[in-house]
């Protein structure tokens, strides 16, 4: 039930990414193929964007990496939930992080009524409407208008909503401010995407402090 | 590109986007964290998320500059509310959606 709006928000991202794909001259099964090995939508975004601009695989795959670097901090984060679990079984379930089950799992996680079984499935379910969407969306081709039925708000809604239901007191409302303004000044100051990490760490450490020193102060 | 090219391509990101998501499972889980580490790794799923958020709302993207009041930005407060209200997920992605399609006939 929980993976359900991963679904619907992943449906119209593969959609338009197995599109914009074929626009590109990519075939259906490198569409699919792509889906299963790299799954992290934001990466294959860029990477249909640089095969279209004749990057080299390496500059594609170093940017990648820096794209995804992001989830280190997230599997690290989703790390203190999962404690003394067998190794072979967290092999399996770093393939499934991404920003979407990352940030559902560690609402559920925080509420406690959450456990290894159920973070697995949404990681997997996840996975398969990604790796079947885009695959439709690459055999649809260039039947789909981008941008249709508000289809490009769809990730923006649902990183909001996640957003909100972050924020249980204070300390987690000055860190997303903090990290929106250093977001905003980071992107518009240095090229590149840097600004993800960059804002997120400084804003989290920053939450910190306030945090120590508002417990000072009692 | 041939399908070894794209086998290359594919296999590359993909290890390089599966190693720092399972490094961290893989020696964190089995230790104890400091209490400080706990404290600041819950703070990380906000800040990722507004980090992610910031030059949507408020920049063009293309041109990479300050753009206040852009409806990416001004969907989201009622879409805000609807999921204050609601809390629902995927109720807020539909209203979301619906909203910001209206948007681009109003402005």
């Amino acid at each position: 039930m929980a993976s359900w709006p991963i679904c619907f928000g992943y449906i119209p991202i593969g959609l338009a990414l197995g599109v914009l794909a074929r626009q590109e001259d990519i075939p259906v099964w490198a569409v699919t193929m792509m889906s299963i090995l790299v799954f992290a939508g934001s990466a294959q975004f860029i990477c249909v964007a640089m095969l279209a601009a004749g990057a080299s695989p390496w500059s594609i795959i170093l940017t990648t990496f820096i794209v995804n670097l992001r989830h280190f901090l997230m599997s690290s984060a989703v790390a203190v939930h999962l404690n003394g679990l067998r190794r072979r079984l967290l092999s399996l379930f770093a393939y499934g992080i991404t920003d979407e089950s990352f940030a559902v799992n560690m609402t559920h996680f925080k509420k406690g009524n959450w456990d290894f079984q159920r973070a697995i499935t949404v990681n997997q379910l996840s996975n398969m409407a990604w790796v079947i969407s885009t695959t439709c969306g690459a055999l649809l081709g260039q039947f789909i208008p981008t941008g249709a039925f508000g289809t490009d708000y769809a990730l923006t809604a649902m990183f909001l909503a996640l957003l909100l239901f972050q924020l249980h007191d204070t300390i987690y409302v000055f860190t997303g401010i903090m990290a929106l303004v250093i977001g905003v000044g980071w992107y518009l100051l240095i090229p590149g995407d840097s600004y993800i990490l960059g804002a997120s760490i400084s804003a989290a450490t920053l939450g910190f402090f306030f945090k120590r020193f508002r417990e000072k102060q009692r | 590109m041939s399908f070894f090219d794209y086998l290359f391509l594919f296999g590359g990101m993909g290890l390089v986007t599966y190693l720092p998501r399972w490094l961290p499972l893989f020696y964190l889980a089995h230790r104890n964290l400091p209490q400080w580490l706990i404290d600041w790794l819950r703070l990380i799923p906000v800040a990722i998320l507004c980090a992610l958020l910031a030059p949507i709302l408020f920049t063009d993207q293309s041109l990479r500059t300050l753009e206040p009041g852009k409806a990416e930005f001004l969907v989201g407060i009622p879409t805000l509310l609807f999921a204050l209200k609601t809390k629902s997920l995927g109720g807020t992605v539909l209203v979301g959606m619906g909203l910001f399609w209206l948007s681009g006939y109003i402005v």
